[in-house]
């Protein structure tokens, strides 16, 4: 009697905590507002997560990308990789996002209703390493030509891009220098007269030697400042290529280093894109930087402000006082963010880099990722998968259908054949229905479209220990045992297959778990969970009906099953 | 009470020349069609590639997107019909961008869908972009993970019943696996990670079922009256007969509801899932049981058992214990 009690009294605490895990409530969700700040808001719902084919969302996953050098420890650079990746991630300000290290080199990122490809792509994988540069004043550019179109002359670098270049535009050939009084009379005027008288002479001594023009000189012409070249845009892909290999590298004076600029700048009707040569060791890094945050300038559009720690703050005084009136680049991933500004005196720890035309966002995005911290390694991108929130609500809506559906078919084959004791089995099922949901709500588990496959398909697969059972006591019954007998007997014998059976395909959805990626780990999740929810339910809860059933109708003679 | 199947004494080993001949015929079938088809048709999950789901306004000329999809570069690229008619998967191979960049592959297709068709009318569901190499990851993952279970049952089954039955049902499992993966060749279905998901449950499922009629098997040996083990398998056979039938008509019934209402997404899924169930049920009796008696004649066991497949035994399982059946309340 007591036995039964205790009994009444589990289910019970099962039913309460399953309401429980599984009763709506308040979740804090973390926003962003258009600004780039955040707040914390809450929503009203049941504690199910879905998983991004459901909700729709973004899938990510990066790895290093060694193309461009050797990486020696993968596994460790990874670490450190994600720990950026997590503060830019998050810092995006959608809930629920999901950063793991998958194996030893790749990193797994899933946003939930994200519907912007690329921004999030770029977002995870710039690897948003901020230098600060000089640029040359030495003329060291100009000196190297010669070497540098002995080396495309060699390389073949003239045929396709030269004629390219010559059929949009002829001037380009003019001898470099030539343009400079364009160059100083254009908006960008605000390059200093001082500046540009003081390169005029090392122009000057240059443009003699360069004679006609090789492959690469003829493109480039003089910029407004000390260490600024310009090219025609049309040539950005050709000369990027060029200025990337080793041989052109090996022909730049030693320290020094060639970077493209990010903005166009439109003289008379033709656009050019900028090239520097700068030092090659930074003034400082962007490692010292504290915090970023994007703003709009009326002089210079979108900013993004910055302010640099006590000791970089140090540095870069110290640094910038030796560089009085020389120009700085600021150069993001090897690319000078805007023009370079004049150093007009020593700086301290503030400082702001101009994102050109770039909108609001494109500026929140990189004091983003600029807060967060450069990343130790490149990354690539080794998969996206991208879920429209239509299509995840759809799948949601068909799998509630062919679930209602099973279980109606389930309970109507049950009944049919089973009677009252079919009713006992549907009332464990409906109990199992209710632990299933509550046990994946209380691992955090996450709900997706395989899963919630898994999930109906268990509902067939639960009533399997409830059948085991119920052939058992019929068994019984017919060796001509007494109904209670029957039903002590028939849970009894039929536990061995029950418990084998089940142990083993929870080891193989353990397998699954261990080796599925995503949505199959949520499948595998999901298995398990209703695995033990049915086991409880057809050992423990249908035994204790079959009691309650006992008890109250004493010395019953025959039971319908 | 209604009863199906009660208390039958079929001979199900007997048959089982024929059973394997079946078997052995199906799979080599999927075989000629995996040599056909070179291969399984596998997701690009495991190939890499690129798939942009899109949903059309109003049902497209299929030739006109293959066309726009040709001039976006994409030559080669399958168009499928995915579910309705104005609901299209393009799946490309390789990743032959421009900026050399595999994430803009699919951009390059959206784009040059929404030049043709105007952004209002194309909508994009889906994208999935895969690397090369997670495909490679994926494919070794997904045979580990088979292997791996298969062995961690086969360990199970040794400790809990006896090496042989454990051997006896790895073999039906494995038999399992090949029959499902012909099914796969000869539909012709995608291999994604779901589907191998699926081939797992299919596993787990058909060991289930393996399982119920050995503890059956297991629980007959153990009675004093000593049997030869051919009639022993029969009689567990028989025995555990309703239980199957009934359990395999639930499954079937949740399986069904998933491939008529669960969407095209999960099709494969509920495909394979139908044909485990057949497979399963079959490879139980008729490869688990013989395949039991093959490895007990073999390696037989220091007492009992002496029939092989082969053994022309008794037709029929003896009588039952002498105990009177006695209807009970049948309703």
């Amino acid at each position: 009697m007591s036995n039964l009690k205790w009994r009444l009294a589990i289910i019970g605490v099962l039913c309460l905590a399953s309401v429980w895990a599984l009763y709506p409530r308040n979740v804090k969700v973390r926003q962003r507002r258009a600004d780039g700040t955040f707040f914390d808001t809450t929503t009203y719902r049941v504690p199910l997560r879905k998983g991004l084919d459901l909700q729709g969302g973004m899938h990510l996953a990066l790895e290093v990308d060694d193309s461009k050098g050797v990486v020696t420890n993968k596994s460790e650079a990874i670490d450190r990789a994600l720990k950026v990746v997590r503060t830019r991630i998050e810092g995006l300000g959608v809930s629920e996002t999901v950063i793991q290290k998958s194996g030893n080199d790749r990193i797994l990122v899933d946003i939930p209703g994200i519907d912007n490809r690329e921004r999030a792509i770029k977002i995870a994988q710039d690897q948003a390493f901020l230098e600060f540069q000089i640029t040359d004043k030495t003329g060291a550019f100009e000196k190297a030509l010669p070497r540098l179109d002995g080396i495309a002359r060699e390389k073949g670098f003239g045929g396709a891009v030269a004629s390219a270049a010559g059929a949009t535009t002829p001037s380009a050939s003019a001898p470099l220098g030539g343009l400079l009084t364009t160059g100083t009379d254009t908006t960008k005027g605000a390059a200093s007269a001082k500046s540009d008288s003081a390169r005029k002479d090392s122009v000057k001594a240059d443009t003699a030697t360069l004679g006609a023009g090789g492959p690469i000189s003829k493109l480039i012409l003089g910029g407004q400042m000390p260490g600024q070249f310009l090219f025609e845009r049309a040539n950005y892909d050709a000369l990027k290529l060029f200025f990337e290999s080793p041989a052109a590298a090996a022909a730049l004076p030693p320290g020094k280093v060639v970077r493209f600029g990010s903005d166009s700048t439109v003289i008379g009707n033709k656009v050019y894109r900028s090239l520097y040569l700068v030092d090659e060791r930074p003034i400082i890094t962007g490692e010292y930087l504290t915090t970023a945050k994007p703003n709009q300038s009326p002089l210079e559009g979108t900013i993004v402000e910055f302010t640099l720690n006590n000791e970089g703050g140090r540095r870069f005084q110290r640094e910038t006082a030796k560089h009085v009136h020389d120009y700085m680049a600021i150069v993001l991933d090897k690319v000078v963010m805007g023009a370079p500004p004049v150093i007009n005196s020593a700086i301290g720890t503030r400082g702001q880099i101009t994102m050109g035309g770039k909108d609001l966002q494109a500026a929140q995005d990189l004091a983003l990722v600029l807060q967060a911290g450069a990343l130790p390694v490149p990354l690539r991108v080794a998969e996206v998968r991208n879920i429209g929130p239509s299509l995840g609500q759809d799948s949601i809506n068909k799998a509630l259908t062919a679930g209602t559906i099973a279980i109606v078919l389930v309970v109507v084959i049950m009944l049919g054949y089973y009677r009252f004791s079919g009713m006992l089995a549907v009332g464990g099922l409906a109990l199992y229905v209710l632990y299933t949901l509550a046990v994946l709500a209380g691992f955090d588990a996450v709900l997706t479209l395989p899963g919630l496959a898994g999930f109906v398909l268990s509902i067939g697969i639960a009533v399997d220990a409830n059948v085991l059972i119920f052939e058992r006591i019929r068994e019984e019954l017919d060796r001509g045992k007494t109904v209670r007998t029957a039903i002590d007997e028939g849970f009894r014998h039929a536990m061995s297959a029950i418990i084998d059976s089940n142990v083993s395909t929870i080891l193989t959805a353990m397998v699954l778990y261990q080796f599925g990626t995503g949505p199959v780990k949520g499948f595998a999740v999901t298995l398990i969970a209703g695995i033990v929810a049915s086991m409880v339910t057809s050992i423990f809860v249908v035994r204790t009906f079959f009691l309650v059933w006992l008890n109250r109708s004493r010395g019953a003679q025959t039971l319908s099953i | 009470m209604l009863r199906i199947l009660h208390d039958t004494k079929y001979d199900f080993i007997k048959p089982w020349r024929i059973a394997i001949g079946i078997t052995v015929a199906f799979i080599a079938t999927g075989l000629i069609f995996l040599g056909v088809h070179h291969g399984l048709n596998r997701s690009i999950e495991f190939t890499g590639g690129t798939l942009v789901q899109a949903e059309f306004a109003k049902r497209p000329d299929v030739g006109d997107l293959r066309g726009t999809i040709d001039a976006a570069g994409f030559r080669g690229a399958e168009i499928q019909q995915f579910g309705s008619d104005t609901s299209f998967t393009i799946r490309a191979a390789g990743h032959q961008t421009t900026g050399g960049k595999v994430e803009n592959t699919a951009t390059e297709i959206q784009t040059a869908l929404e030049q043709k068709y105007g952004k209002a009318n194309v909508h994009i569901a889906r994208t999935e972009i895969v690397g090369p190499r997670v495909g490679d990851e994926l494919s070794r993952n997904a045979m580990i993970a088979i292997v791996i279970s298969l062995g961690i049952t086969l360990l199970y089954l040794a400790f809990r019943f006896e090496w042989r039955f454990g051997v006896a049902a790895v073999i039906a499992t494995a038999h399992d696996l090949l029959s499902t993966l012909a099914f796969l060749a000869i539909m012709r279905l995608e291999v994604s990670l779901t589907v191998v998901a699926a081939l797992l449950t299919v596993i787990g499922y058909s060991l289930n079922d393996t399982i119920i009629i050995f503890d059956r098997v297991r629980e007959n040996l153990k009675k004093a009256r000593p049997e030869p083990l051919y009639d022993v398998l029969n009689r567990s056979i028989n025995e555990t007969l309703p239980r199957s039938i009934l359990t395999h008509v639930t499954v079937a019934a949740a399986t069904l509801s998933l491939l008529l209402f669960a969407g095209e997404v999960i099709r494969p899924f509920s495909w394979i899932m139908l044909f485990g169930i057949v497979t399963g049920t079959f490879s139980s009796i008729y490869i688990a049981g013989p395949v039991l008696l093959w490895i007990e004649r073999r390696w037989p066991r220091t007492s009992g058992g002496k029939a092989g497949p082969s053994a022309k035994s008794t037709k029929a399982a003896p009588p039952r214990p002498t105990s009177p059946r006695t209807p009970v309340g049948a309703r």
